[in-house]
């Protein structure tokens, strides 16, 4: 479980670790926290012949609260957005989600756009962000460009990056007052990967009418995805046991999702019904 | 005068967390030195089949590569690895240190790299072309017992020994018993899993032809021995070097194929060779545990009195029988019946071979395993003839009357055919427990579905062997500054086996802690040594320095009486201090400044010691994800006495943790063409330290043991053994509006999901007739 043999830069600006990236055909990956790249690298299952580390690129690791939304730099860590006191206000879903990202250690070095750029279909941070409609924006040799969560994860540890591309920044759109939310994953021991996991919020109405729908899984396929048919259910309606119990059925049949050496498929599908009942119990109060 | 016995029974701090919180621990992969080559190993990536060809050309040529040894290299014979307690039907299913033939299981070491570095030699693992002619994989006991497939040649079936354990008449008690139930229960595949990995630093002195081997564990000197027979040297000329370990639990410290081809690489090419095994290589090489299946039948009385426990056990221990691959195959059998009074007991429990890791011990051997089938089967029971499951267990429970209790008699003997509880009255831990548990009130709450979750209440009882033979040995020896080196045979596992001696020394010499200094890391020290297994450090080493300074004290007295000119007997002897009549004194320092001052001690024993307690858990279960939550456990176990209550709490309460992975997350799963599937702690689910909060552990001494000096039982195991048997029933107990019963272990979410799950669609079948 030793490294294999690679080659290391640290560039001090974003369009030399482009240039590096581009350079090298593919071969070449960014580093940005290292939090499952180096375990992938040890178990030589990811061979990069140079890492691009990210660390010393400037704007990167800024925090912007506005009125437009909430901008987090790529090298954000997850302890940065637990020790930020404004974030708690400006996107209390962000900040629930995270509490749930690995450990402790592994919070202190992960990265917002490490973990977006991984793609796990069981991170929480993609989770959110298609859950949320966010917004990635990447550099590449050919300039920035804008990608929508909904096109860029396209599978398990897949995005729409070209190999040149960085992620320099995730922007959340603006949160309302008045929004409902809940973060509901269930993994074995706290810190793993989700079997499943929920974030949604919607804004309900002066009647409490559920509208705005948003429900965003993990762990149950390739990539995060949004359930549509449950957010149909959701609006217009109120939050009653009916609307709970139908939510909940239309969540394990909008999810189709694998075996594996932890659990069934039909177990993932059934705790996923559960823990979007229990997300909308929880964002109700 | 100093009151006797100050250190033994408080609660002294252990000695050794200066070193280890301050980071000066000193670990195998801290030690480095000059012209060190290390080693990876080219392991088997088949389960089962025939080696056709071994091409190193590629990895040879590779940059820092020095050198490969294959099974070509080593000389014929294969040198295979001892067993602990031979027997006459083990010898076939013995392992070679390298495969030469076949291969038959994956992990199995086929060849050594030898490089510059660790990265240098993984990298030329890759270029190691291995060609295998793969043969039909065994990877379960059934298909091991069916035998179409044979593991090794010259042998009739995959059946490596059986162990059988009787008492009284089994199948008379049977016949004529009121009640008889019949289960089949399981138990997954482990792995010990200490934090710290196996490691190994070997040096040749071809000037002196002696080798010196560090990273040992457990027990050096067998393993010395065992490695000086396959090298052809003098036992003299190999010195076993224990450095920190950290952890054991069992499987660290036994003989592994590593522990040979690492020395035989050193003297092969003359330069110090080192190996840190990874997390990867850790789980599908250092041996498995727990795959046990048994078929168990239990007969009672109508009041609930068991007259009869019978049944099979079949134990799947992995392609190779180890050096103590029959310890867990051995307990199962004997210890079946646990703390109870059952007068007719008739047990196999056959070890078969698969294409799997090979099997050795794990903390409680045998006796977790056993406890759960015996546990479940009472809670089965008791609920058969509505009897209450505490009511039960209390009527069966030994007592002091019953002492000392045969157990049954095992065949073959292996070392403790004929044993016997030493002490106790195992109802006073019971009551303890019961009290503690608040049970009698929390009762009401059992099968209630409160705020989503049933709550449920469940108990097992055990025992613990410990303190297993059949000796060890100690030596004091006083050193010109007063300070005491105190050499014991036993070995520190990161169980504070420091602090424990140093208590014991220092009350039999009746001298401040600070001055013994608790030495154990050399098969040099002593003539003949042991280790630490079977919860035996403690009462044999310990019992061996009270010895070796009863010795010491006498041998002072001679010396002082000569020095001072009185009679011995004129002498008073107190504190390090002979005193004369007169008033003049001798201290040990001033005998130590001019002669030798040692005292040597041998603790011999045939009888172990028997630990007992009863655990209670406490759940929630959420039926909705299968997530169970440990509300309260109560731990209450009787050690005879207790050297150390800190050291001793922390044994107690991180075996129960380690059992507590055991029942809900840990599992070693492997396919149908033996390829193991966990190869991370992302994993296989070890507990961590903030998954279990609600735990307590009390440890009573109102029983010394009568077989050893100090009175004490061997303590490091007990705190595991019962919480398979208590979690599972306090979760059937939960479930018990559903009728959920569970068999098998783990109960992992997903799995008691499924219990669940099949429970409910069998009962709503049940109500609709179709």
């Amino acid at each position: 479980m030793k490294l294999p043999s690679f080659a290391y830069a640290c560039p001090a600006t974003l369009s030399e670790a482009v240039a590096l990236l581009a350079a090298h055909d593919g071969e070449a990956k960014p580093l940005a926290g290292g939090q499952s790249l180096m375990p992938m690298m040890a178990f030589r299952v990811a061979l990069p012949s140079l890492l691009v580390d990210l660390r010393k690129i400037p704007d990167l690791k800024q925090i912007q609260i506005s009125d437009d939304g909430v901008r987090l730099g790529s090298m954000v860590r997850w302890r940065d957005i637990e020790d930020d006191v404004h974030l708690a206000k400006a996107h209390p879903l962000l900040i629930a989600a995270i509490a749930h990202v690995a450990h402790y250690q592994i919070r202190n070095r992960g990265t917002v756009g490490g973990s977006v750029a991984h793609a796990d279909p069981a991170a929480e941070m993609p989770g959110v962000a298609i859950a949320c409609e966010a917004e990635i924006t990447a550099v590449g040799k050919g300039g920035n460009r804008i990608i929508k969560a909904a096109d860029f994860f396209l599978g398990a540890l897949t995005t729409a990056l070209e190999p040149d591309e960085i992620i320099t920044e995730i922007r959340l759109p603006p949160w309302p007052a008045g929004r409902r939310f809940a973060f509901q994953e269930f993994a074995q021991r706290r810190g793993d990967f989700a079997m499943s996991g929920v974030a949604l919020y919607y804004d309900p109405d002066a009647d409490g009418r559920v509208g705005n729908a948003h429900v965003g899984v993990i762990g149950v396929a390739d990539r995060p995805q949004r359930l549509a048919t449950v957010e149909a259910i959701l609006n217009g309606r109120t939050i009653s046991d009916a609307t709970l119990a139908a939510a909940a059925e239309a969540a394990s049949a909008a999810v189709d999702p694998h075996d594996d050496i932890h659990a069934s498929a039909a177990y993932r599908r059934s705790l996923t019904g559960t823990l979007v009942e229990r997300a909308l119990r929880s964002a109700a109060g | 005068m100093k009151a006797a016995n100050t250190y033994v029974g408080s609660p002294v701090e252990r000695v050794e967390d200066w070193r280890f919180l301050r980071g000066k621990g000193q670990y195998i992969d801290d030690y480095k030195c000059e012209g060190l080559w290390h080693a990876a190993f080219v392991r088997s990536a088949i389960a089962h089949g025939t080696i056709r060809r071994i091409d190193a050309t590629a990895a040879l040529a590779q940059p820092g590569v020095h050198a490969l040894i294959t099974a070509a290299d080593v000389p014929r014979p294969i040198p295979t690895i001892p067993f602990r307690r031979p027997n006459a039907t083990m010898d076939p299913y013995a392992q070679p240190v390298i495969a030469a033939d076949k291969v038959r299981y994956v992990g199995e070491p086929v060849a050594v790299v030898l490089a510059a570095s660790a990265a240098l030699a993984e990298d030329a693992l890759a270029r190691v072309v291995v060609d295998i002619d793969p043969l039909t994989p065994i990877v379960d006991w059934q298909a091991s017992e069916q035998g179409r497939t044979l593991l090794f040649e010259n042998t009739e079936s995959n059946l490596a020994t059986v162990f059988t354990a009787t008492c009284g008449d089994a199948e008379a008690a049977f016949r004529a018993a009121d009640y008889v139930r019949r289960e089949t229960f399981g138990v997954q595949r482990q792995t010990a899993l200490p934090m710290e990995t196996r490691g190994l630093l070997a040096r040749w002195n071809a000037q002196t032809g002696c080798l010196g081997v560090s990273g040992a564990a457990k027990l050096p000197f067998f393993n010395r021995r065992a490695l000086a027979k396959m090298m052809g040297l003098a036992e003299s000329a190999v010195d076993y070097i224990e450095l920190d370990v950290g952890g054991g639990f069992g499987a660290r410290g036994e003989f592994y194929p590593e522990d040979f081809l690492v020395a035989f690489a050193a003297r092969q090419f003359g330069y110090p060779i080192k190996w840190i095994e990874d997390r990867r290589e850790h789980l599908m090489t250092i041996a498995h545990a727990r795959e046990m299946h048994g078929e168990i039948e239990i007969a009672c009385r109508r009041d609930g009195s068991i007259v009869g426990l019978r049944g099979t056990i079949h134990v799947d221990i992995g392609a190779y029988m180890r050096p103590n691959g029959t310890t867990s195959v051995r307990n199962v059998a004997q210890f079946l019946a646990g703390p109870y009074h059952v007068p007719n007991i008739h047990v196999e429990s056959r070890a078969v071979v698969s294409n799997k890791t090979p099997a050795g011990t794990y903390r409680g051997p045998g006796r977790y395993e056993g406890c759960f089938f015996c546990e479940r089967m009472i809670d089965l029971a008791a609920g058969d003839l509505g009897i209450d499951r505490l009511e039960i267990r209390r009527r069966n429970l030994l007592t002091a009357a019953d002492m000392p209790y045969k157990l049954p008699t095992l065949v073959p003997d292996d070392g403790f055919g004929k044993t016997a509880c030493d002490s106790g009255d195992y109802r006073t831990a019971f009551d303890r427990c019961v009290e503690t548990s608040v049970w009698h009130e929390k009762r009401d709450l059992v099968g209630k579905l409160i705020d989503g979750r049933f709550h449920g209440l469940g108990i097992a009882c055990f025992i613990e062997g410990g303190a297993s033979g059949p000796r060890e040995n100690a030596r004091v020896e006083v050193t010109a500054d007063g300070t005491v080196a105190v050499y014991v045979g036993s070995s520190a596992i990161g169980q504070g086996l420091e602090t424990v001696m140093a208590q014991i020394a220092a009350d039999a010499l009746e001298i401040p802690l600070e001055c013994i200094r608790v030495l154990h890391g050399s098969t040099h020290y002593l003539r003949e040594g042991f280790g630490s297994y079977g919860s035996r450090a403690t009462v044999m080493g310990g019992s061996a320095i009270m010895l070796a300074a009863k010795n010491l004290l006498a041998a002072f007295a001679d010396a002082a009486a000569a020095r001072l000119s009185v009679p011995v007997a004129d002498l008073t002897i107190a504190e390090g201090v002979a005193t004369a009549p007169d008033g003049r004194v001798v201290t040990l320092a001033d005998i130590a400044g001019g002669e030798s001052l040692v005292g040597e001690g041998s603790f011999s024993n045939s009888k172990p010691t028997y630990t007992y307690g009863s655990a209670i858990a406490y759940v929630a279960v959420d039926p909705k994800t299968g997530h169970v939550e440990v509300l309260d456990y109560v731990v209450v176990d009787d050690v005879g006495r207790v050297i150390n209550p800190l050291t001793l709490h922390g044994q107690v309460t991180g075996a129960t943790v380690q059992g507590l992975g055991s029942v809900f997350s840990e599992h070693l799963p492997y396919d149908a063409d033996g390829q193991l599937l966990v190869g991370s702690l992302a994993d296989y689910m070890v507990p961590l330290a903030t998954d279990y909060p609600n735990l307590r552990a009390i440890s009573m001494q109102l029983y010394p043991s009568p077989n050893n000096p100090l009175g004490a039982k061997g303590a490091g195991e007990g705190g595991i053994i019962p919480v398979g048997g208590a979690i599972s029933n306090a979760i059937a107990s939960a479930l018990g509006p559903l009728g959920v019963q569970p068999r098998e272990l783990p109960l992992t979410p997903p799995r008691l999901w499924e219990l669940i799950n099949d429970a409910g669609s069998s009962a709503t079948s049940a109500q609709q007739p179709t």
